[in-house]
């Protein structure tokens, strides 16, 4: 089959293409197994040496290829042509600067993942074995769907919130400090939901729900947010909230 | 002029062995900086899913010196075995400590690190199957990336991101840093350092069919090869035996781990043919030579070149009833411990694992060759064990050697944690008391000179087409069976790639700004570089061992073969010189020392 690609290009050092102007490029050939990214491949390679995005794995754990493609957030490794058929637009991932055509400055966004202390911390003695900590299977999972995340920037720039303020720390961010605030063994989860619990932390999220379906991994963004949320209201004067603590009714 | 910046040690790649290596090296009193092509959390460890090998025991009686012997038996008995016991001896503490780091590992009922089965881990010296392998679901890795990263962070090691490493700067005999391109800019970089350590991973993309990001490209053992530092045991490349059939994405080993049978076309469990004992879980050479033999003889699945792999439930209790075993599994089981494999083979097969078989084909990758190094993960220069002072390599991109002529699974993390920090608390070391070697005058000439090369060719050959011929290539001539003809062959091929590399060569991209056109191009000369090194090493072995397989000499040939290959690369013209001279060096023997003490590691035939 033919498929026509409409790709929102831009490159600094060109006067000519200093504003974004679109560009159209036809493939032919094209099967509907075929991964956007191997055709975003085959334009580069085959057509226009200049087209820039980054890419790693090719198949949705590196999280280097978020951009939107006909209008929604996704991995280009991970959609197929018979997910978007055989029209695809492209355009960079929103509310980041653009740098080159479809890559975009990722700083403040990491930015953002560095302030909510995205580390584990617990300054208790190790077990008098030397051996691992002891986490319940039950206490374990709360960390399955959040510790998913790859930082690949799709739902904190299909946030609608972030759009309109940069200042919000943004979903991803959100995600990965409920990874550490639903883990039993972590000791510093009072700090972490008090820079949570700031006017650009956690409740600039206006529960838009963008963020959920923009996943590549399938985490439940918004859930994750929500249960953030609940965390930084009741908190515990211990410092330690477990998530079976926490009912959220959905 | 490219900016100089200076740090006690910089740490080249940031994936599991370039991570643990800076955190250790700052642990340790280092002012460390990662330079890293990609963001930290888009390297390649995090695609590996199954789990780290440690003998925790935490299920069933384990050792550490069990782990060792099935470490030497599955690199044919090429693996040095002092390294092979650091790596199964320390693996144990890494894996505590990386608990202890806040890895999320799966759990027992009583709240320790589970573990599961793995091909060719087995207990009592290859007496029957062992629960070795700490798992985080089936992505092990992805969680080890994340844990050691955040780490880095709380340890506020510097990070140079999207900062592409592309030469060393050797002087006195010593390295003093190395020369870097700052992708958004295409400025220069000049880092001097009293340590650099490499850890940038392996150059699967050599190959056509592959599991390794497009990133790998080999680029750091590349530039270290230019300065005249040898490669080692370039010959073995593991073509990993279940990748996803068309595309080489790999399913983990760990879905026969949960007790997933291959089957070929005609329904056949043929791994009871070729590994009687533990069959599906054989290490990974002998399974991908099986599923080769298997189409060879007809037996594809519809008639095509590749094989079934069946996780299905009713499957995987059918055969562990008729092994007499109580275990049983269900799909929800199924689905929360092999989560990525499903969403991996419902996303680009179309293919419910749940419900049908996945077809599969073996995918090249992993390389156990590479910078040759110590325990300490110091480089050596040569045959003889000689340090090269301030150089450093671990994880895939180096060949200490553990993982012999063939790597169990696994091993690759339980690598990159245990020499990444022996690596870096060996710089840490290193940096208290050694000085800075002087810099030589504009470091970054040649480099320079070349990229400008590159970008200024007229020529008429895209990367691509390149590419594309060395990797049909080296599938065909250099891949699962090779034969002595067609290795010469290869190595004539390659050298005639690379001369249209150097005199035809066409990019689009004029620009300095993320010019990954001329930055791809720059990855093509290192993967040619590496390809020709590869096959030159498979010609010179005249024998088959683990993933070198010979169909001229059928046989390993321990009489003559129980050493390392050291290739070198006879020229000091780095980038003009096309087609240098490379002169082989098979003197150091393989280290035996617990065959000394223990026969139990003496060669013998390798059956499983």
């Amino acid at each position: 089959m033919e498929v026509t690609f409409r790709i929102r290009r831009q490159n600094p050092e060109d006067p000519a293409k200093k504003k974004p102007y679109w560009q159209e490029f036809t493939l032919q050939n094209v099967a509907e197994t075929d991964r956007v990214l191997e055709l975003m491949h085959r334009i580069k390679w085959e057509q226009d040496g200049t087209l820039a995005f980054r890419r790693s794995c090719s198949h949705g754990i590196c999280g280097s290829d978020a951009m939107r493609i006909n209008g929604r957030n996704a991995l280009a490794c991970k959609l197929l042509v018979r997910n978007v058929g055989s029209k695809i637009q492209l355009e960079p991932i929103l509310g980041l600067p653009v740098l080159k055509d479809l890559i975009v400055d990722m700083e403040p966004f990491f930015d953002h993942y560095r302030s909510i202390m995205p580390y584990f911390v617990n300054n208790s003695p190790v077990p008098a074995n030397g051996r691992e900590r002891i986490q319940m299977p039950e206490d374990q999972v709360f960390m399955n769907d959040t510790g998913n995340c790859i930082l690949c920037a799709c739902c904190t720039t299909s946030c609608p919130s972030f759009w309109a303020n940069g200042k919000y720390v943004g979903p991803a961010a959100i995600v990965q400090a409920h990874r550490f605030v639903f883990d039993t063994r972590d000791e510093a989860t009072a700090e972490r939901l008090d820079v949570l619990a700031d006017p650009d932390g956690v409740w600039r999220c206006r529960t838009i729900y963008n963020c959920t379906p923009a996943c590549p991994r399938g985490i439940e963004v918004t859930k994750a947010i929500g249960e953030v949320k609940l965390a930084v209201m009741r908190g515990t004067n211990k410092g330690v909230i477990k998530a079976s603590d926490i009912k959220v009714n959905h | 002029m490219p900016t100089t910046h200076q740090f006690d040690a910089i740490i080249v790649g940031a994936g599991g062995a370039g991570l643990m290596a800076a955190l250790y090296a700052s642990k340790g009193g280092a002012k460390v900086a990662v330079v890293s092509k990609l963001y930290p959390t888009r390297s390649h460890t995090g695609a590996a899913l199954g789990g780290i090998g440690a003998a925790l025991g935490n299920l069933e009686e384990d050792k550490p010196i069990w782990h060792a012997y099935d470490t030497v038996k599955g690199g044919d008995y090429l693996a040095d075995q002092n390294a092979a016991l650091v790596l199964a001896e320390n693996a144990v503490d890494a894996v505590i400590e990386l608990e202890h780091m806040g890895l999320p590992f799966d759990r027992t009922p009583e709240g320790k690190i589970s573990q599961r089965r793995f091909g060719g881990h087995t207990s009592n010296f290859g007496e029957k199957p062992v629960r070795r392998a700490c798992h985080a679901a089936d992505r092990t890795g992805h969680m080890i990336l994340q844990t050691l990263y955040q780490q880095c962070i709380k340890n506020n090691v510097k990070f140079f991101d999207e900062f592409h490493v592309v030469d060393i700067i050797m002087n006195q005999g010593a390295c003093a840093g190395a020369v870097a391109i700052e992708l958004g800019t295409g400025d220069f970089h000049i880092f001097h350092a009293k340590a650099t350590f490499f850890a940038t991973g392996g150059w699967g993309r050599v190959w056509r069919v592959t599991s390794n990001a497009h990133t790998l490209t080999g680029d750091g053992a590349a530039a270290v090869f230019r300065r005249g530092i040898p490669m080692e045991d370039m010959e073995f490349y593991q073509f990993h035996p279940t990748g996803l059939y068309g595309l080489g994405v790999l399913l983990t080993e760990g879905i026969r781990g949960e007790g997933g049978i291959l089957l070929n076309g005609k329904g056949e469990r043929f791994m009871v043919k070729y590994a009687p004992n533990i069959k599906d879980l054989a290490s990974r050479d002998v399974v991908s030579r099986s599923i080769y033999l298997e189409v060879r003889d007809g037996n594809g699945v519809n008639g095509k070149d590749y094989v079934h792999l069946d996780i299905r439930p009713s499957t995987v209790n059918k055969y562990l009833e008729a092994a007499g075993e109580t275990r049983r599994v269900d799909e929800a089981y199924i689905a929360r411990v092999l989560a990525e494999t499903l969403d991996v083979c419902r996303t680009y097969a179309g293919v419910d694992p749940l419900t049908e078989p996945m077809p599969i084909q073996p995918t090249a990758h992993y390389a156990m060759g590479g910078i040759p190094t110590n325990i300490d993960a110091e480089v050596i220069s040569d045959a003889r064990d000689t340090v090269v002072r301030g150089l450093y390599a671990a994880g895939e991109v180096a060949c200490v050697s553990c993982h012999g002529a063939n790597r169990l699974g696994t091993n690759s993390l339980v690598d990159l944690i245990v020499f990444g920090r022996r690596g870096g608390m060996k710089v840490a070391d290193y940096v208290k008391h050694a000085d800075f070697v002087p810099l030589p005058a504009n470091p970054e000439k040649e480099t320079e000179a070349e990229f400008k090369r590159i970008r200024n060719s007229k020529g008429k050959t895209r990367p691509v087409e390149l590419r594309k011929e060395m990797q049909r290539i080296m599938m065909d001539k250099c891949g699962v069976f090779r034969e002595g003809k067609m290795l010469d062959e290869c190595v004539t091929d390659m050298q005639n790639l690379r001369e249209r590399y150097r005199k035809d060569l066409h990019v689009d991209d004029l620009g300095s700004k993320y010019n990954t056109d001329v930055l791809e191009a720059w990855e093509l000369g290192c993967l040619l570089d590496l390809a020709e090194v590869t096959a030159v090493s498979a010609a010179n072995r005249t024998e088959s061992r683990g993933a070198h397989s010979r169909e001229d000499f059928k046989e390993r040939d321990d009489n003559n073969w129980l050493v390392h290959t050291f290739v070198t690369r006879d020229s000091t013209d780095v980038y003009t010189d096309g087609n240098p001279k490379l002169v082989i060096d098979t003197t150091k023997k393989v280290d035996m020392s617990l065959a000394e003490k223990d026969p139990a590691f003496m060669p013998k035939v390798r059956s499983y």
